[in-house]
């Protein structure tokens, strides 16, 4: 089996030569930086709000175990049924429960990462259920049978031919390349499936411990049908999620829109309490909760980086990040893909296997610096390789630095190796660019400027 | 004042005449210059891997040859960031903390020690050229040296400067990463060498000689017109 670290190498050489890949992105990008920066100069002070929001979710964070109980406590007023998910195996089973017991067929989802997180769509298909997406871009890439792009933009890495093409092949019929006719053919299938669907699954943006409320927020209301139509409403959250006042939003909404899609506001906020309460003409006659936290209390117990739990999955980072507008969303080979993903992945799923995603950076901080709650993110890069090579050291790195820590350190080793670098340069001159060349990495693209005549020291040397 | 001029391995063995062109501006300045030979790297290859202890075992040679440093000059961001913001994390709970904590107010990078400390930005330098200045990540956002360098290029005689699109994106360098990611590495050298050139400027110029590597050996290879140099080395033309 290749394992998740080649997988990587190889889409990472694909993508990265890939240039309509890279036009695609960068065009999308390009329209993403001018609205989000029209929408970050419309706050007063953009740095103050940072700074207040990540105070905010450290606060939250910090003490998660009072804001959850009190988001229980909240929401199970008002007849919801709250569920505990330990790992993503108990996320799934608590599901799969549920429509066992609801007896559905038809399952309606709006856009959830936590559900791919769970890989729950999988599961459900292949327990025998019927899964729509709702969202757009989600409908889109599982027509494609792939998983999210991006975590706000699924569907961002493909054109509206390649989308004409996907529902030509998929759905029939020939719609042209024009979005509101393409958008429109999704309408058509969708709507007869909300009709249908027994169950609506929905993620969440924020949860809120003062009120007992899920907040979601989207731009296509169909997470509004999918919580409205379905008998039985079912939310999958990450425990990060807890806010702990409703006023809160005030400032995570539209800096979430701002950040995420470059708007004011998405255009639709709604508020998701319990069930329909009596009296009441309308929602779901079930509403279940079910808390995620599948590895979230580890990195909770990590002072260190903590604070990747601030994350409120605004995509700004992957946005920014050189990196991922090179190598795309899929090369991660994970749910969290970009910074945030290179951050959270090696703690989530493992060091061993995952750290190369921490690896994969130039380490230059246009993550951290756009991120809207200030996490450290490219430091917690730096962390996550010093605890991969702690705790499985690679053999060659380490003597590597093992010897040219004296060379580095000794100006008589130092003054040899600048020697020895000039005839090593000499030599490598016969090979350059060649796979027997020793910096091929290196020369195979790259031109490698040769060690000087006269160093820097041999010259200061001459003038003392 | 006296400045300890930290010259890295890249800069000694490579681009020497960046160093040089410090000590000419720095000692035109009347201060005197001194450049301690014991070390020659920062240690930041071996801690941006992960192997920290390894780093530690350049980083405390550095810590010992700069104690009692007036200021120290690094001739490179990336290597000034290392000193300045990455000694005192990498020392943290070890007994050299204390001195990695001292010694990091008196570190600066080139640009920013002319502009930020000294109060220069007038060197009487003349490079009748039009450039574009490339904003290494490190300088950057670790060292937060946006301005200095535009400052100092305004006051050169002759100089347009123009700015590129991606003037603060990534060259795609990052040290190790360009040999361990280079495929990675290079396609974001290209984003950066198009937007360069989309500029019609003569010359790329940069606080780091590491990325003008990077950059200048994408250009080269490519047989691009346009031409790379260091900051300094524009300061002390005529």
């Amino acid at each position: 089996m290749t394992t998740p670290s080649a997988q990587f190498r190889q889409d990472a050489t694909r993508l990265s030569a890939d240039l309509r890949h890279r036009q695609i992105i960068q065009t999308a990008m390009g329209k993403y930086e001018t609205v989000r920066d029209i929408r970050k100069a419309a706050f007063q002070n953009w740095e103050e709000a940072r700074k207040l929001a990540a105070n905010t979710k450290w606060e939250a964070v910090n003490h998660l175990d009072r804001y959850l109980a009190e988001f229980v406590k909240n929401i199970e007023a008002r007849g919801t049924k709250v569920h505990w998910a330990s790992t993503s195996q108990q996320g799934r089973d608590i599901i799969l429960g549920i429509l066992r017991e609801k007896n559905a067929k038809v399952v309606i989802k709006s856009k959830a990462m936590t559900s791919e997180e769970i890989h729950l769509n999988d599961t459900m298909e292949k327990t025998g259920y019927e899964v729509i997406e709702s969202d757009l871009g989600e409908f889109i890439v599982q027509l494609r049978e792939e998983a999210p792009y991006h975590i706000v933009f699924p569907a961002m890495h493909l054109t509206r031919d390649d989308i004409k093409d996907t529902f030509q092949k998929k759905l029939g019929g020939t719609p042209s390349n024009n979005p509101e006719e393409l958008t429109m053919v999704a309408r058509g299938v969708m709507r007869e499936k909300y009709l249908q669907a027994d169950v609506g699954i929905t993620g969440a943006n924020f949860a809120v411990a003062e009120t007992g409320m899920i907040s979601i927020t989207e731009n296509e209301g169909n997470a509004r049908l999918t919580a409205a139509l379905p008998r039985t409403m079912i939310t999958l959250v990450g425990i990060e999620k807890v806010l702990p006042r409703l006023e809160d939003l005030a400032l995570f909404l539209p800096m979430l829109a701002a950040m995420g899609t470059g708007q004011t506001l998405t255009c639709y906020n709604t508020f998701y309490g319990g069930p329909r309460q009596p009296g009441e003409t309308d929602g779901p006659e079930e509403y279940h909760v079910v808390l995620l936290d599948n590895q979230r209390t580890a990195v909770l117990a990590d002072a260190e980086q903590r604070d990747s739990l601030h994350c409120i999955r605004c995509g700004a980072c992957l946005n920014v990040c050189p990196i991922f507008r090179n190598v795309g969303g899929h090369t991660y080979g994970t749910t969290y893909c970009g910074p945030i993903g290179a951050v959270l992945t090696p703690n989530l799923r493992g060091l061993n296997e995952w750290k190369h995603l921490s690896d994969a950076s130039s380490l230059c901080g246009a993550c951290t610096e756009t991120c809207p709650v200030k996490i450290d993110l490219h430091h917690h890069l730096l962390q996550n390789r010093r605890n991969g090579a702690r705790q499985k050291p690679s053999f060659w790195q380490k003597l590597a630095f093992k010897i040219y820590a004296p060379l580095a350190t000794s100006p008589g080793l130092w003054s040899l190796t600048t020697k020895l670098g000039r005839i090593g340069g000499a030599l490598q001159g016969l090979v350059k660019g060649t796979r027997l060349d020793p910096a091929y990495a290196w020369t195979k693209t790259r031109d490698l400027p040769p060690v000087a005549k006269q160093s820097f020291r041999e010259w200061w040397k001459t003038r003392a | 004042m006296t400045v300890t001029l930290f010259i890295p391995c890249f800069v000694d063995l490579l681009y020497p005449k960046v160093g040089m062109a410090m000590v000419q501006i720095l000692e035109k300045l009347g201060h005197r210059v001194v450049c301690p030979g014991g070390v020659a790297c920062c240690g930041q290859p071996a801690f941006n891997s992960g192997y920290w202890d390894e780093s530690r075992e350049i980083a405390t040679k550095v810590l010992e040859t700069l104690k009692g440093a007036e200021v120290v000059v690094i001739a490179s961001g990336s290597c000034g960031a290392m000193l300045k913001v990455f000694y005192p994390e990498l020392f943290a709970g070890t007994k050299y903390e204390a001195m990695a904590r001292e010694l990091a107010p008196k570190c600066f990078e080139f640009s920013g020690f002319l502009v930020n400390k000294l109060g220069v930005t007038d060197l009487g330098a003349r490079f009748p050229h039009k450039v574009t200045f490339h904003d290494g990540c490190h300088g950057l956002r670790e060292l937060h040296n946006k301005r200095p360098p535009r400052e100092l290029l305004a006051k050169v005689g002759g100089l347009e400067l123009v700015e590129m699109r991606e003037a603060e994106t990534c060259c795609g360098f990052g040290g190790t990463f360009s040999a361990k990611f280079p495929m990675i590495s290079t396609a974001m050298g290209d984003v950066k060498c198009a937007s360069a050139l989309e500029t019609q400027a003569e010359y790329i110029v940069s606080s780091d000689s590491s990325c003008l590597m990077q950059i200048q050996g994408l250009l080269d290879r490519q047989r691009k017109p346009i031409k790379t140099i260091h900051l300094a080395e524009v300061l002390v033309q005529k």
